[in-house]
């Protein structure tokens, strides 16, 4: 790999163990995910890239008889640690989910939540702050009209945009996505990938994704799980040209998964 | 970058401390704790209260004035059997039949929508109503006095929701793979119904009984007005009797307990007994609601 | 019914042009043209019988009301509506019948129990559903159920014993320096209330627990991949999404306060005063139990003027409040 600051490393996982129960579900997993780049997470069904990526932003912490070990560090920080705010963190690192879930709310009220929910009140602030989410997610032009209306009425890319718009709202510096466009249509996946390609200007974006043409598509870096083992990582470029772990190459060239 | 990440060191552990927050948690907690010491003493009362005059006499033989003064509930407990037995025999094969017919035969439309909206309205109307409608209706047209049988119609037509709605839920959990099953080997409707809708179905028939039974041990104020305030014990001498006893005016469990509780005093104490009865009465139900549900869930 | 469901699933098993040729066959509703078990005469007679079934519950809803109308009907047309609905004497053996006292105390009644018993059931059951540990839920839950299905009667005899000298003592508190008061004993609106609203706690948090329960999970991790905490996602994503079931629990409730008579009538009192905290009051429902035994004549016409109007009030409540949570659902 390149040569790399401290300062271009935004996340560092470290020897991460989580067990599910008696399920051990990610085995010692050391990666770092880079500022501003976008980082694919590959792998067959089960592989535990969801459960990796949910442990970046605590959501697992939901699931009941969970145990994780090692170190997630966010700019040096970890966020494990007791003490840590965990409201905080998910403030500074989104999730949009594979299935499009917005509140049966309107669509303002949608965007708004996350501001609202962490203490913004002023009506002009909140304004502000939705607008420039819409158009963040490249959706404004199509709800600057209907702010008000039930978001449950859009389709279901306009819906995942929405999603979107969300989680920037409340102004992270990471985004988590789980399989963003995996419920989609092929237009609307093509135009989450587009949106994705100008959001690593803003954010740091990690993906989940099943369908390697979408990783090799649009992301910097890619990393292979198998099995709950992060088994190589490197630029998106090398992984998928000449593969240096032999399980990599079986599952790129579709011999299993 | 350095200095930023000591600033961001200290960033991830604030503390946001919202007022509103912290009253929120606290308004639940004082309500579920609230609710939780109602439970729990009325149960707790009655249980104590209850032990008081209950005795093995208490639950086996009739109240009587002379030769001696003589406190039981046995007469109220067959006054509430017959309740109970008479009531479900009527209801229960008219309900299920309207089920059947709403989820079977009927078109789904205006005639469909207005049985619906009857149930709904009739499962919403009170005890009291009830009460006042049998008083005047069975004594004017079948008339009957203060009897168990009208009190009986009475209960029957305030549980027929309760009935309907409850095997229709059943009703409609049947696969359609098995009606289209057979249908393809050529059963005519009745057929179907009568050997696969129902037996599917038993689970929740059952269910809607055992509610109903519930339903009809609870019910006083309709009782007041039509099956009366009567406690003795039927004099049976042959098979007529049994029969003859619905005619009789009969007050049950629940009603014999507002009578000792009106009364006040010295009757309280019977008034608590008859309280637990009831409520060990009502444990069983749900109790059994439960054991059916889990006991079907296994067989399917 | 092993063969039933064997043919079942190989007819499931074929090419779809079969399914559409039962599909349609289904639709043609073969009564007694196909050829098979069962003959054309016992099908007609069953459905029949089962129109009938169907029709019994229409016929109860009309024979209801018509009985209502028709025994409330004489003593108004003897009183006068306006002096029976608007006055406020009630007083049978000078056949003096007016009976807004105890439509406000019915009213306010309700409203009182309802201002009390929803709250506190709403959060007993956003803690039982979201807070509570499953240990708790497990012997919580069936314990609110079983008080869900004890007889008023039961509430009335609590009310009696404990509610009752409680609120004779609050009752003293409040009024010693008050000389002109009448003292009630503790049977009053308040101790009523106090009742009302026990009794309209189980059916609250029963049907809002389900409600709740049944929001998706989605919908919680949005809101907490967003930074809400747990209390915000509860008032601001849960309690919204749930408030269909909650409305419907609200009308449960208020169905039942307003047409309950055992449960508070050894606590309300038994004068028709107008509804003050602390006095003897008769409800709608108390008034027509207490007096029914003894009453005759005008008297007992009069009672069932009251069942009337108490009619009226619950069919109005059942069709307006219906109409509103259908048309919150439709517009949804």
């Amino acid at each position: 790999m390149a040569e790399l600051n401290n300062s271009d490393i935004k996340i560092v996982t470290k020897d991460v163990n989580l067990f599910y129960g008696d399920n051990h579900a990610l085995k010692d997993v050391t990666l770092d995910i880079l500022s501003n780049k976008i980082t694919a997470f590959i792998g067959p069904s089960g592989c535990g890239k969801s459960t990796y990526l949910k442990t970046l932003n605590r959501m697992n912490d939901i699931v009941p008889n969970v145990k994780i070990s090692g170190k997630v560090l966010l700019d040096g920080e970890d966020i494990y640690e007791n003490g840590v705010n965990v409201t905080y963190l998910r403030k500074k690192i989104g999730m949009v989910f594979q299935k499009p879930n917005p509140f049966p709310m309107s669509i303002y009220d949608n965007v708004a939540y996350g501001p609202r929910v962490h203490g913004i009140k002023s009506k002009a602030r909140l304004d502000e702050i939705v607008e420039n989410s819409l158009k963040g997610a490249a959706i404004w032009e199509e709800t600057k009209d209907r702010l008000k209306q039930n978001a449950l009425g859009l389709s279901g890319g306009q819906q995942q945009r929405l999603c979107i718009a969300r989680a920037i709202a409340v102004e992270p510096e990471v985004i988590l996505m789980d399989e963003p466009t995996s419920a989609l249509d092929p237009i609307s996946t093509l135009k989450i990938e587009e949106l994705m390609s100008q959001l690593k200007e803003k954010y740091t974006v990690a993906i989940v994704t099943h369908n390697m043409q979408q990783a090799a598509r649009i992301s910097d870096y890619t990393a292979f799980f198998l099995v709950g083992e992060m088994i190589e990582y490197g630029e998106t470029q090398q992984i998928f040209s000449r593969p240096k772990n032999k399980k990599t190459e079986e599952y790129i060239t579709g011999r299993f998964g | 970058m350095k200095a930023l990440q000591t600033n961001n060191a200290s960033n991830l552990k604030i503390k946001q401390h919202r007022f509103v927050e912290i009253l929120l948690k606290i308004f639940i907690w004082v309500c579920a704790l609230l609710t939780v010491s109602f439970v729990v003493g009325i149960i707790i009362y009655i249980l104590v209260k209850g032990i008081e005059g209950m005795s093995w006499n208490f639950i086996s033989t009739p109240a009587a004035a002379y030769p001696v003064e003589n406190y039981g509930i046995l007469g109220n407990i067959v006054n509430t059997l017959y309740l109970i037995v008479i009531t479900l025999v009527i209801a229960t094969p008219i309900g299920v039949g309207a089920a059947i017919y709403l989820t079977e035969y009927a078109k789904q439309g205006r005639l469909t929508k207005i049985i619906e909206f009857t149930t709904e309205t009739l499962s919403g109307i009170p005890s009291i109503i009830y009460g006042l409608f049998g008083s005047v209706f069975f004594y004017s047209v079948f008339k009957l006095n203060y009897s168990i049988l009208a009190g009986s119609l009475t209960l029957a037509i305030m549980i027929l929701p309760i009935i309907i709605r409850t095997t229709q839920e059943s009703i409609k959990t049947v696969p359609i793979m098995y009606r289209e099953g057979a249908m393809g080997l050529g059963a005519t409707r009745w057929y179907m119904i009568r050997t696969v809708i129902l037996p599917c179905s038993i689970e929740g028939i059952l269910t809607s009984v055992i509610l109903s039974i519930g339903r009809i041990v609870g019910e006083s104020a309709a009782l007041i007005f039509t099956a009366g305030l009567a406690y003795n014990l039927p004099n049976i001498t042959g098979i007529g009797d049994i029969f003859k006893k619905a005619m009789d005016q009969g007050a049950s469990l629940t009603v014999q307990l507002y009578q000792y509780a009106a009364r006040g005093g010295e009757e309280m104490k019977y008034a608590f007994s008859t309280a637990l009865v009831l409520v060990i009465v009502v444990l069983i139900i749900n109790v059994l609601t439960k054991i059916i549900a889990r006991g079907f869930k296994k067989v399917k | 019914m092993a063969i039933i469901k064997a043919s079942a699933e190989a007819i499931a098993a074929n090419s779809s042009s079969e399914t559409e040729k039962l599909a349609s066959v289904k639709k043609q509703k073969p009564k007694n043209t196909i050829i098979g078990v069962g003959n054309g005469l016992t099908e007609k007679i069953m459905h029949i019988v089962f129109l009938i079934c169907s029709s019994v519950a229409i016929i109860a809803l009309l024979l209801i009301t018509i009985y209502m109308i028709s025994s409330g009907a004489p003593i108004i047309s003897k009183v006068g509506l306006k002096d029976f609905i608007f006055g406020d004497k009630w007083a049978p053996t000078k056949e003096i019948f007016g009976i807004s006292p105890m439509i406000l105390t019915s009213v306010f009644g309700t409203i009182a129990a309802i201002l009390i018993g929803v709250p506190i059931g709403l959060m007993t059951s956003v803690f039982l559903a979201e807070i509570a540990p499953k240990s708790v839920v497990k012997v919580v839950q069936p314990a609110v159920e079983l008080l869900a299905g004890i007889p008023s009667v039961i509430y009335g005899l609590l009310g009696a014993m404990i509610i009752k000298p409680l609120s004779y003592k609050i009752e003293m508190l409040v009024f010693k320096d008050n000389p002109e008061h009448i003292y009630t004993g503790g049977a009053n609106m308040f101790s009523a209330v106090i009742v009302l609203a026990i009794m309209i706690l189980p059916t609250i948090i029963n049907i809002s627990r389900t409600a709740i329960i049944a929001v998706p999970e989605e919908y919680r991790e949005a809101s907490y991949g967003l930074g809400a905490t747990h209390i915000q996602t509860i008032f601001k994503v849960i309690l919204p999404a749930a408030k269909s079931g909650i409305a419907t629990a609200v009308v449960l409730g208020v169905g039942r306060a307003i047409g309950e008579a055992m449960a508070i009538i050894l606590v309300a009192g038994n004068m028709a005063n107008m509804p003050e905290a602390f006095n003897s009051v008769k409800f709608l429902t108390t008034g027509v139990v207490q007096e029914f035994a003894y009453s005759s004549g005008v008297h007992r016409e009069a009672l069932f003027g009251i069942g009337l109007v108490l009619f009226v009030f619950i069919m109005i409540i059942n069709i307006v409040l219906n109409l509103i949570l259908k048309g919150k659902a439709k517009a949804k």
